[in-house]
């Protein structure tokens, strides 16, 4: 069942000197039980589009074109007031500073129990029992919900946050960078608990993260963001081990791994697109190694495959493409 | 290149401990001792990378800026080209500043927003009195800029910080680092705040820097996958020791502590084909104020023996250039 | 500095504020060649008898005083007085309150709770009561008036400076420094001052401000220079001859200038305040 629909959505920031289109025509389906990863690098639009998909850009972004459909519930269309509710009870937004948002005069159990007790009309002691159920989830000792947020390492505040998002078992959850502060361990054993709890009812997920690593461990499906646009879009290890579009390619090889011998790591030269002037053809162009000149002011062409598509004009030659991003030198140039 | 060359920086049982007040139970503030750094002993050759991973709090930074005499050690020494440093008086310690660098992580915060990139560069210069006059260290800027990969140099000396992407800057930060023409060089997560795409860039120019300059580099990071791609020999700290160092591909290919095993297994891969595992390790890192007894890392081991909550075990060599402490392999008892 | 100076260009309060501190200014520079008549000298008719509150005229634009004096000759003359001390004191202000929180800020420790302490003591001292005593003590004079408002008001810069520069101490880029070889000196003037310079800017204008203000007051009081012709003390007069509702003409323009220095002054904070806080600015 479709759950969230995007669809063809922009989203414009006004800045003191024009606007910057942060969002292009975006397109993005997610089914329940789907757990997809957002990656791009900074700037790529990838927090400006889940903020649009929860209604909670700051005031000079808005959303120009395009509808986000969740459960044929027009989201961009809602008032303030009906979105409010929707956000807690079955969309939930946790953020990589989320941690500092628990109010440190308190108890962490307090809070969580309040975020039941106003959205499930229940007593307070069946809210504690389900903070101390949510605590064990999350893996945190029950004991602790007596305690101030100050007395939590940063690690367990991003729990007690993750369990808080859960308290009311929303359909959706959008997760942006939840776990970068953290150390590998912590991050780890972070994920791997919500994603047992996703799967224990069924909930979907959307991670935004830039580490490819993270949405290899974690995501059934991944959508890369490159200025603004998604350039490619599939199943994880489809899209991970044989990726598509060139900008896929590099950022995988970009990545330290662990296993197996050492390779070298790849860096692609130059910078993201500035948004706020208009971009003719593949935004990737200007760092792409494989730029020939139609990719420069032709209109973008689509190609599906199996459960994805991508956008690159040298659709027919990925195999060979493909080949030449693993070698470094490919990606080589002065500066 | 071990072998040949000279120990450029050498510690030996390393301590710095911090008077912290923590509040009791009963509310009643006590004095405690924080070990921060436990008795390390590490060493650099000329032109060698050493990498030093761990989780946040393991007392990674502190061992950095205790390296760098921004605090004093609290006991043991340190070694520079046979000289102790562990203890200089004011004059010393500015001839010492020219010699031990860092370069930070957040290159956002590591350059001061009000200085061109040019004053950034000949500020160290002018401290030290280094050059003729105005003219020549310019030019000495300028040239180390361009070394660092900034071109053209004189472009980006009239620079301002934010007219630089974060990658820019930490090419700055560098070379700044290096204009003095140290002799040993601090990174601390030199990468973690840049975009993916272009971190093996940066890491790259670290290590030639290193190596072509024959400095002795230590970099610091908590994700031993990157660490891979810049060091020749790994440190893994825990809670304030050195638990396990040894050449880093021998380290990644044959781990004898525990610990450096769980900090492997726990670390996301980028192919969604092999998964993470957490089996090797329990819960979080306690702080440093409450060192468990025996072997620091007991309580979390998943091999943990009777002998282990006892004794605290020695450092022994496994093979050669392996260092491990732990008892598993031996080598019962500490004096 | 540039930076300040291009972001105070676009705020429309500040300028507001800066034309009409300049145009005090101005008048302060050319107050002789403005001003028509002595401002001490007492005005007679033809005939001979003095000229005791006219009420304005083209000979004499705001009319004269109960002691026959031409209150616009008073006004211009007056500037001087409003702007010197204005400026002076909150010059003085503005360095001692910055570099008392740079240096109890940057060092910490002893230094820190010594010089915060000194800070207490001075929130202790009522203002007016302390002006007037060092007024009396010392004699009446500009230079006097000066000093009391400087010896209070430093206290308000300091801390807020203090509360600066523990934050920006802190910060990588200072560390940075240090570690080049950096000294004290070299660190607290070249790094940490310069990013204080917005918010002791704020202060230059609003002491400038209350600077204003209270020599306005003091010389109302009578504890102004006799010899000197202020706003306050022409006010002062006002009320000694008990004309207060009789001559409007004696009482506003004094009162309407003070008030507008004073705004300007409060204006060019403010502009300063969005300056040094850009989340102000976004609004």
């Amino acid at each position: 069942m479709t759950l969230l629909d995007v669809q063809k959505l922009s989203i414009e920031y006004r800045l003191s000197d024009g606007k910057l289109r942060a969002v292009d025509q975006v397109s993005l389906k997610l089914e329940s039980g789907d757990v997809l990863g957002l990656v791009g690098e900074s700037g790529c639009g990838k927090s400006t589009l889940v903020k649009g998909i929860i209604n909670l850009l700051p005031s000079n972004g808005r959303i120009i074109e395009g509808d986000i459909v969740f459960e044929d519930v027009v989201l961009n269309k809602l008032s303030k007031e009906s979105m409010r509710k929707k956000r807690w009870k079955e969309i939930s937004l946790i953020t990589q500073s989320a941690m500092n948002s628990l109010n440190p005069v308190y108890r962490v159990g307090d809070q969580i129990a309040e975020v039941i007790i106003e959205h499930e009309k229940v007593g307070k002691r069946s809210a504690m029992e389900k903070a101390e159920e949510l605590f064990d989830l999350v893996g945190l000792d029950r004991g602790r919900l007596q305690d101030y947020p100050h007395q939590f390492s940063g690690g367990m505040k991003q729990r007690a946050i993750i369990a808080m998002s859960l308290a009311l078992n929303p359909k959706l959850i959008i997760a942006d960078e939840p776990t970068t502060a953290l150390d590998v361990i912590v991050q780890s054993q972070i994920l791997e608990r919500m994603n047992n709890l996703l799967k224990g009812y069924s909930g979907s997920m959307i991670l935004v993260t830039h580490d490819v690593s993270v949405v290899a461990q974690t995501c059934t499906k991944v959508a890369v963001m490159y200025g603004g646009k998604i350039v490619e879009y599939g199943d994880v290890v489809q899209v991970l081990k044989k990726p598509n579009h060139p900008y896929t390619m590099g950022l995988k090889n970009a990545f330290p791994s662990l296993i197996g011998e050492k390779r070298e790591l790849v860096s692609i030269s130059g910078t993201p697109p500035d948004l706020s002037k208009e971009i003719l053809g593949c935004r990737f162009a200007e760092r792409c190694p494989f730029v020939i000149e139609r990719c420069k002011g032709m209109s973008l062409e689509k190609t599906e495959v199996e459960n994805g598509y991508f956008y690159c004009i040298r659709h027919a030659e990925k195999e060979e493409l493909r080949k030449r991003a693993d070698l470094p030198e490919t990606w080589e140039s002065e500066v | 290149m071990n072998e040949n060359g000279s120990k450029v920086i050498e510690t030996i049982n390393l301590k710095k401990e911090f008077s912290v007040k923590v509040k009791n139970k009963g509310k009643i503030r006590e004095t405690r001792v924080l070990k921060a750094i436990d008795g390390i002993n590490l060493h650099v050759y000329e032109g060698e990378t050493l990498g030093l991973v761990g989780e946040s709090g393991c007392g990674k930074t502190t061992t950095a800026k205790v390296l760098l005499g921004l605090y004093p050690p609290s006991s043991g020494k340190i070694m520079l080209e046979g000289d102790d440093i562990s203890h200089l008086n004011r004059s010393q310690m500015k001839s010492f500043r020219k010699q031990a660098q860092m370069v930070f992580q957040d290159p956002y915060e590591s350059l001061n927003p009000r200085f061109k990139i040019k004053h950034t560069l000949m500020e160290p210069l002018e401290i030290h009195g280094i050059g003729k006059n105005k003219k020549e260290r310019y030019e000495m800027a300028k040239k180390i800029l361009g070394e660092a990969g900034l071109r053209p140099a004189e472009q980006f000396m009239e620079r301002f910080p934010h007219e630089m992407s974060g990658g820019q800057r930490q090419r700055v930060a560098i070379a700044r680092a290096l204009v003095l023409e140290p002799t040993f060089l601090i990174a601390d997560e030199p990468v973690s705040m840049l975009d993916v795409s272009i971190r093996a860039g940066i890491l790259k120019l670290l290590r030639s820097m290193i190596a072509e300059r024959k400095l002795a580099g230590i970099v610091i990071s908590h994700d031993i996958s990157l660490i891979r791609y810049i060091s020749d020999r790994t440190a893994v700290m825990y809670l304030g020791k050195i638990v396990e160092q040894a050449n880093t591909e021998a380290l990644i290919k044959k781990r004898y502590h525990p610990y450096s095993e769980a900090l492997l297994e726990a670390a996301p891969n980028p192919d969604p084909e092999v998964k993470f595992s957490l089996e090797k390790i329990k819960g979080e890192a306690p702080n440093a104020v409450d060192i468990p007894s025996g072997c620091r890392f007991h309580p979390r081991c998943p091999k943990c023996m009777e002998i282990c909550k006892e004794v605290e075990p020695k450092e022994i060599e496994i093979e050669e250039g392996h260092m491990v402490m732990c008892h598993l392999y031996g080598g019962a008892g500490n004096e | 500095m540039k930076n300040i100076f291009k972001l105070f260009k676009k705020n429309i309060i500040g300028i507001i504020g800066l034309s009409i501190f300049m145009f005090f200014v101005l008048v302060a520079i050319f107050a002789d060649q403005l001003a028509p008549y002595d401002p001490m000298e007492i005005q007679f008719f033809a005939e001979g008898g003095v000229k005791r509150l006219l009420s304005p005229s083209m000979g004499h634009l705001l009319g004269t005083t109960y002691m026959g004096r031409d209150i616009f000759s008073q006004m211009v003359i007056g500037t001087r007085i409003a702007v010197l001390v204005g400026v002076i004191s909150a010059v003085c202000v503005a360095f001692i309150g910055t570099n008392i929180g740079l240096i109890a800020g940057y060092f910490g420790g002893i230094v820190e709770r010594i010089l915060m302490g000194i800070v207490d003591v001075m929130y202790g001292i009522p203002f007016l009561p302390f002006a007037l005593i060092l007024v009396s003590v010392l004699g009446p004079g500009v230079q006097n008036v000066i000093l009391a408002i400087v010896l209070i008001t430093w206290r308000n810069s300091s801390r807020v400076i203090r509360a600066q520069v523990l934050s920006l101490k802190n910060r990588t880029f200072i560390e940075a420094a240090k570690l080049s070889g950096a000294s004290d000196f070299r660190i607290l003037y070249k790094h940490i001052a310069p990013n204080v310079v917005p918010v002791s800017l704020i202060y230059v204008s609003t002491s400038m401000a209350s600077a204003i203000m209270s020599e306005s007051s003091i010389s109302f009081l009578g504890l102004g220079d006799p010899m000197q012709v202020s706003w306050g003390r022409i006010l002062f007069t006002c009320y000694q001859s008990q004309a207060m509702f009789k001559a409007p003409w004696w009482v506003l323009p004094p009162g309407i200038a003070i008030t507008l220095l004073v705004l300007s002054g409060y204006m060019m904070g403010r502009a300063f305040e969005e300056i040094a806080n850009p989340k102000l600015r976004e609004r």
